[in-house]
């Protein structure tokens, strides 16, 4: 029996296909492709009492580009500089490219962070921040002037090598915070909210821009964010962090369209999440009933009869409309109480007879429409037989 | 109204330029003018108890009298040069010695938990409470023969080294000497230097250190390629503020200096009060605000350029 979101192991196996091209970067022997990478093993962060890093494992593949989000304080940044080495694990094991970091202090590790607002060194100038991995590796100065030279030119920002870094704007601030961080060549580059201090717009360019970068240098990352977009847009993986543990790592797709818990669902994106017990379980399908609707799902659960579960279902999966759909099972009436516009689609809160409030967004596909839904309207909603998830937990 | 349009005592009065103005009139009366007065007096002639005008009017003849003999003296008596430079020296030396000592305290004060901060904080200030001419003269007792401090020194044969770096010219005795002056005035003025610092290392980004220690800097090379470059405002002022009254100093090299080292704000003193030659006294002390007060400019102004350019 298949079983979308049931339970997830916390032991996360590697992505099949990472992402991004052959690596340029890292030496140590050739690793099989399956191989991982970075292997993250039980650790666990003991703040006096407190574990802010909860019996973590995760293995990651070369090239790969991983996300942890999570709300603040879930223990996403804890991990971070566990992985850079400014805190040392309470229990547990980091392995990089089969070498163990546990005492490894940072200025040794070959790993570069980019810091959330970005820590570039006020007195120094763009070429001098860019150069400093690299002298303090004692690398003969005409090596040194090649390299800065050359991500400069990665980040574009040839013109400004003399700048200070307050003379620059954020988003210039941000490419150079790249820039040194990729002069060292790392085996991994960590980036902690790599996007945060940027605004809405900037963000957007840069995310796609950022993902271009690292896939052209080849770098394994690990970032940071509680930025479910940028998570989704970036990386190939994403962990879902709460209290210190992970609930779900995955690609976004499956994420997003399978969650495994009702936390997982409504943390990430929109969803109406619908209580009910299961009342037909069939191999192929089951049914549930809600107090609105019975529900029609096309694929199988692990569960009883007459278990109490909840049903995930996606605003966008839902089809409003005045008519009632020639179907039993998935099919809703109510009133639309709320209604909230937002250009390239629209939100309508409908309420239904037992009083839960679907939502529901449409997107807006022509300028005008004859026949405009509006506040108090009386109408049909529907979805199709594989839109929604069944989760147990 | 728009304060453009008030008549002008008023907008003397109003708040900005009243706050800004109050201190600037302290200084002007208080130190502008006896600065004024001073160098009057220096290039003034004496006639029995007071001084001749400088502009006197006889016969239609309006005649400016200028003494620079003074002046003059001062360059080629080398009882003053030889002096100066001496002050200049021993401030030189005590600052070092205050920021040697005092950086890693302030250093470490920044870095400390806050309750614990706080307790330091009160620790560089405790001594205020006391004069500071009976904590001088409590150093006279504790460097004199069989001072404690000088029995201690001399058990473990540091009198010694000290005599070999010159500071003091007999084993045994450490009073009256460099050493004694220039310890004198680093007890002194340590709270000078540690306050200032404390106050720019405080503000240190944490995570500029950790920047560097990411990109290979070990704790040390990050001290002095991030640390120390960010706190150069705080070494500065804290020099200053030590720098600047020591050269000066009269209190402490009258009780701890002793004959051997000769200081120009003794020279001051010795000038107005012992040979009453106020004119002498006051071309020997115009000289010694400018010795500061000319490099100090110069400095700022070389400061406000490099931050120009930077811009």
């Amino acid at each position: 029996m298949a079983m979308p979101g049931a339970s997830v192991s916390p032991q996360a196996a590697p992505a099949a296909a990472p992402r991004g091209g052959l690596s340029q970067l890292g030496s140590g022997p050739s690793s099989t492709p399956d191989a991982a990478y970075l292997s993250i093993q039980d650790v666990v962060k003991d703040f006096s009492g407190y574990k802010a890093v909860n019996h973590v494992s995760l293995d990651i593949a070369k090239g790969e580009i991983f996300a942890l989000l999570g709300s603040s304080g879930c223990g996403k940044t804890t991990l971070l500089r566990l992985l850079a080495g400014f805190d040392s694990p309470t229990s547990g094991r980091i392995v990089l490219n089969g070498q163990d970091l546990a005492d490894m202090p940072p200025y040794q590790r070959p790993i570069n962070m980019m810091f959330q607002s970005y820590a570039l060194f006020p007195h120094l100038t763009v070429w001098q921040n860019i150069a400093f991995g690299l002298q303090r590796e004692g690398l003969p100065k005409d090596q040194i002037a090649q390299r800065v030279e050359a991500m400069l030119k990665l980040v574009q920002l040839g013109k400004f090598a003399q700048r200070k870094p307050h003379q620059l704007s954020g988003g210039q601030q941000q490419r150079v915070a790249l820039a040194r961080s990729l002069a060292k060549q790392p085996q991994m580059l960590l980036l902690d909210e790599p996007l945060g201090a940027l605004d809405k717009k900037l963000r957007e360019e840069t995310q796609i821009e950022l993902v271009n970068i690292l896939e052209s240098v080849g770098v394994t990352c690990v970032m940071v964010t509680h930025d479910q977009e940028e998570a989704m847009t970036m990386a190939s993986r994403i962990a879902i962090m709460s209290e210190g543990r992970f609930l779900q790592v995955g690609a976004p797709t499956d994420i997003y369209e399978t969650p495994a818990t009702r936390f997982v669902a409504d943390f990430i994106g929109n969803v109406n999440l619908l209580p009910g017990t299961v009342e037909t379980d069939e191999s192929d399908h089951v049914i549930i009933g809600s107090a609105d609707c019975r529900h029609y799902v096309g694929h199988g659960i692990t569960g009883t009869l007459g278990m109490a579960v909840t049903v995930a279902l996606r605003p966008e999966k839902i089809h409003v409309t005045r008519h009632k759909p020639n179907d039993d099972f998935n099919t809703v009436h109510g009133t639309i109480k709320e209604m909230s516009y937002f250009g390239s689609f629209t939100v309508y809160h409908v309420e239904l007879a037992s009083g839960a409030r679907l939502k529901i967004s449409q997107a807006n596909t022509s300028r005008h429409k004859d026949d405009e839904l509006t506040w108090g309207d009386s109408v049909w909603a529907h979805w199709s037989r594989s839109a929604h998830v069944v989760l147990t937990q | 109204m728009a304060a453009h349009s008030m008549p002008w005592f008023k907008r003397l009065l109003s708040g900005r330029s009243a706050v800004i103005g109050m201190p600037y009139a302290w200084l002007l009366v208080f130190f502008l003018l006896p600065f004024l007065i001073l160098a009057k007096i220096s290039v003034s002639e004496m006639e029995n108890v007071t001084f001749k005008d400088l502009i006197s009017y006889r016969d239609g003849l309006l005649q400016l009298q200028l003494k620079l003999g003074n002046y003059v003296f001062i360059t080629e008596d080398p009882l003053y040069y030889k002096t100066y430079i001496a002050s200049l020296q021993y401030a030189a030396a005590t600052t070092v010695l205050c920021l040697i000592i005092g950086y890693p305290f302030a250093y470490f004060m920044a870095r400390a938990r806050a309750s614990v901060q706080a307790t330091l904080l009160l620790l560089v200030m405790l001594p205020f409470w006391t004069s500071f001419l009976l904590r001088v003269y409590a150093w006279k007792g504790l460097l004199s023969e069989h001072g404690w401090v000088s029995d201690a020194l001399i058990g473990l044969g540091l009198d010694q080294v000290l005599l070999a770096l010159g500071v003091i010219s007999t084993p045994g005795k450490l009073m009256n000497t460099p050493f004694s002056l220039v310890l004198g005035m680093t007890y002194t003025y340590l709270p000078f230097m540690i306050l200032p610092l404390f106050g720019n290392l405080a503000k240190l980004d944490l995570r500029l250190l950790e920047a560097a220690a990411d990109l290979g800097a070990t704790p040390w090379t990050a001290f002095w390629k991030i640390t120390v470059p960010l706190s150069k405002a705080g070494i500065i002022a804290g020099s200053m503020l030590v720098f600047i009254p020591c050269v000066g100093e009269f209190v402490i090299p009258e009780l701890l200096g002793g004959p051997e080292t000769l200081m120009i704000g003794r020279v001051v003193w010795d000038e107005f009060f012992s040979n009453n030659d106020w004119p002498m006294a006051s071309a020997v002390a115009v000289v010694m605000i400018l010795l500061i007060i000319v490099p100090l400019a110069l400095f700022n102004k070389y400061q406000a350029e490099a931050q120009e350019a930077a811009r």
